[in-house]
């Protein structure tokens, strides 16, 4: 018995090394190092409101490495978007604040920098991909002159060789006619070829780590599609590590190496995106994974998570899942604040009775953690 | 075109929705046209969910609203319960408005923030003269919000006060307020979380089962669509280029669009993903004032050969399956 299962999970891995292999257009190959470029540790940006401090993100940590994607997946408001921006200090205060916590690129800890040197590393080490591309881009310059905007500030290239860079940065995210195109407004471009005109300004400087905010949401799925095999086969040239920020779990599936999953401004698990998919402990994870939609199977009625997402000026002391969890448990369990805890090599949960089933498998790991 | 012996509650018939492009300051002069949808026929039986899937400005949302007669230049026939908008007299269009709910995208900018929930709800009620200001009125108002899952204290409340989710669940309330036989549901998940969107899907689905209502569902996201239709069209360029059962479409796709569209979707699983055979188009849609010849598909057609440039395929019932495709390419055409 023991044996069959073994092979059948052999029989599985060759098949799916097999399928890297094969896999020709740039994904599932990972270029991953071990190499950590980007170290966020216990983050805490909080807002202040009329109805009290809202924390947006309330202890995150994470990190990245050289040509790894990390997917933070969440619903809105669950923080994901705000930590991205605590990385880039562009948090808008007042209201906002980043009260603790460190953001470590290249051993320089960027919470602590001069406005001044935080302008060289916007853009020029750390770099964004926004949404709405149309909003990204200014309406009333070409795209060479957008484009070149961000290498001359951050290269101080002028005349000639910025426009062969500018062509070049174009180049590189497959516009075709790039020389002309550089020409062009941005109403000129359709929204596939403006988002990769977005991407061409956030790997002109060659960064470290690109953060990419739900790039592809207002894209169609043939064009999204397209792009993120452009980002794919980019990272692995380049070996930029990418933040990768979506609510869709099928692009996560096809971007990224690790997944954190966020829920009211905590990350609840982190692990790499097969565990996620395959052996999730968090019931938030579990949950949100089985209420999308699949394609390969029918279909009728969703599993579906109870209730609403929390309010986050108003949260439960304890545990922020706990009322629209589906285990039993007392709420004494409910009211003690999670932690983070490895419950394996590279997998991280957050440990509670009230959203983890087995708990007491796990128990003896709280309070060990560093 | 589309035949059978079944009921209809809905048909339409090689409908047109075709808008003028002039040129000119002074005397604007008819340049060209947009076809924005451009023959497309398809019925709808009572209880049935008919979807509409395809890329933004592929007509889908201008098929919506020609059927309940909210766009001009509309040309062709449409036909509810035996009567044709296009034709009718406008107290009959009033009637046929009665019996068609429609739900909108846009959760925030699809109800109207000076209105409480309770008159939102109750708008199409009075508007068709069904309930006067009075207790049933109430009472019918208690009765709508609890079958979508809220409380009926919310009817005192404003639409700001709700999630986007609550907020959706509202537009289904007024929707189904006046006991229409058929909603148009034009893109009601797309703007919703996944949590939340699961919970809308299975408030349609139980709401169907306990009303027999028909649904036109009208969305760019193929893993949604399969989860609640009977029935699929996939659009292109203003027409269906492929209709038939759920299963069929999803598991015996005919047309090279259909198969591209749905290898486009990342599934939501690492090993899947890595195992699916992925075709990506190249290029995007191409502009309505100069659609390509022939095929509008053809240019990112991956097996288009110089006679799709020529002939515009019609969409035909292949193998006698009620499996409709229209590609000079697909074996049985």
């Amino acid at each position: 018995m023991a044996k069959t299962t073994r092979t059948t999970k052999k029989e599985k891995d060759e098949i799916l090394s097999e399928a890297l292999d094969l896999d020709t257009d740039g994904f599932g190959k990972s270029a991953a190092s071990s190499e950590v470029v980007l170290d966020l540790k216990d983050l805490q940006t909080h807002f202040t409101t009329r109805w009290g401090t809202v924390k947006a993100v309330d202890g995150v940590s994470y990190n990245v490495k050289r040509g790894e994607t990390l997917g933070v997946v969440g619903e809105s408001g669950s923080g994901k978007s705000v930590s991205a921006l605590s990385i880039m200090r562009l948090v808008p205060s007042p209201p906002g604040e980043i009260v603790s916590g460190e953001v470590i690129l290249n051993g320089r800890d960027l919470l602590k920098l001069s406005e001044k040197e935080m302008t060289s590393v916007r853009g020029g080490e750390i770099s964004m991909i926004l949404q709405d591309p149309m909003q990204a881009l200014n309406p009333v310059f070409t795209i060479e002159n957008q484009v070149g905007e961000a290498i001359k500030i951050h290269q101080g290239l002028r005349g000639k060789v910025l426009v062969d860079k500018v062509v070049d940065s174009l180049k590189k995210v497959r516009i075709p006619a790039p020389d002309t195109r550089a020409k062009d407004y941005p109403h000129q471009l359709s929204g596939g070829m403006r988002q990769r005109v977005v991407g061409a300004i956030g790997i002109s400087s060659a960064p470290s780590v690109i953060i990419a905010d739900e790039p592809t949401t207002s894209l169609d799925v043939t064009i999204q599609a397209a792009y993120l095999r452009l980002l794919r086969q980019i990272q692995q040239e380049e070996g930029v590590g990418i933040i990768f920020i979506t609510h869709d779990f099928g692009i996560v599936a096809k971007m990224c190496d690790r997944v954190a999953v966020m829920y009211a401004g905590r990350i609840v698990e982190l692990s790499d995106v097969r565990t996620i998919f395959n052996s999730p402990l968090h019931e938030y994870t579990k949950a949100l994974i089985e209420s999308v939609p699949k394609l390969e199977e029918k279909t009728g009625r969703l599993p579906q998570i109870e209730g609403q997402p929390p309010l986050l000026h108003n949260l439960p002391p304890g545990d922020a899942f706990a009322p629209r969890s589906p285990l039993e448990f007392t709420e004494e369990d409910a009211s003690i604040r999670p932690e983070l805890c490895e419950v394996e090599p590279g997998h991280w949960v957050q440990l509670c009775r009230s959203s983890v089933q087995n708990f007491d498998k796990y128990k003896h790991l709280i309070g060990n953690a560093a | 075109m589309i035949t059978g012996k079944r009921k209809k509650l809905l048909n339409v018939n090689s409908l047109r929705v075709h808008y003028p492009v002039t040129g000119g300051i002074f005397f604007p002069k008819e340049t060209g046209r947009v076809r924005a949808v451009d023959g497309i026929s398809f019925d709808i039986a009572p209880g049935e969910t008919f979807s509409l899937v395809g890329e933004s400005g592929s007509g889908k949302s201008t098929v919506a609203k020609s059927i309940v007669g909210l766009l001009g230049n509309m040309y062709g026939d449409v036909e509810f319960d035996g009567t044709n908008i296009s034709t009718c007299s406008s107290n009959e269009l009033m009637n046929i408005r009665r019996q068609i709910g429609f739900v909108f995208q846009d959760p925030y900018g699809s109800l109207n923030p000076r209105m409480r929930v309770g008159d939102i709800i109750g708008e199409p009620l009075k508007v068709h003269k069904l309930y006067g200001e009075d207790e049933d009125f109430r009472k019918k108002i208690n009765d709508l919000l609890n079958i979508v899952g809220l409380n009926p204290n919310f009817a005192e409340r404003f639409p700001h006060e709700f999630s986007g989710g609550q907020r959706q669940r509202i537009s289904i309330a007024r929707a189904i307020a006046t006991n229409p036989d058929l909603v148009i549901l034009d893109e009601p998940v797309s703007a919703l979380d996944v949590s939340i969107q699961a919970q809308v899907l299975n408030l349609l689905i139980d709401l169907q089962d306990k009303f027999n209502v028909a649904y036109l569902f009208i969305s760019h996201d193929l893993s949604v669509v399969r989860h609640i239709s009977d029935r699929v069209g996939v659009m292109y360029m203003g027409k269906i280029i492929e209709l038939g059962k759920t299963d069929e479409i999803f598991f015996n796709p005919y047309h090279p669009y259909t198969k591209a569209l749905l290898s486009a979707i990342p599934e939501p699983d690492p090993d899947v993903e890595l195992k699916r055979e992925r075709i990506i188009l190249s290029g995007e849609l191409p502009g309505y004032l100069n659609p390509p010849s022939g095929c509008h598909f053809h240019p990112r057609c991956p097996i288009s050969t110089p006679d799709c440039s020529n002939l515009r395929p019609e969409i035909k019932n292949i193998h006698k399956s009620n499996h409709f495709v229209a590609c000079i390419k697909v074996e049985g055409y």
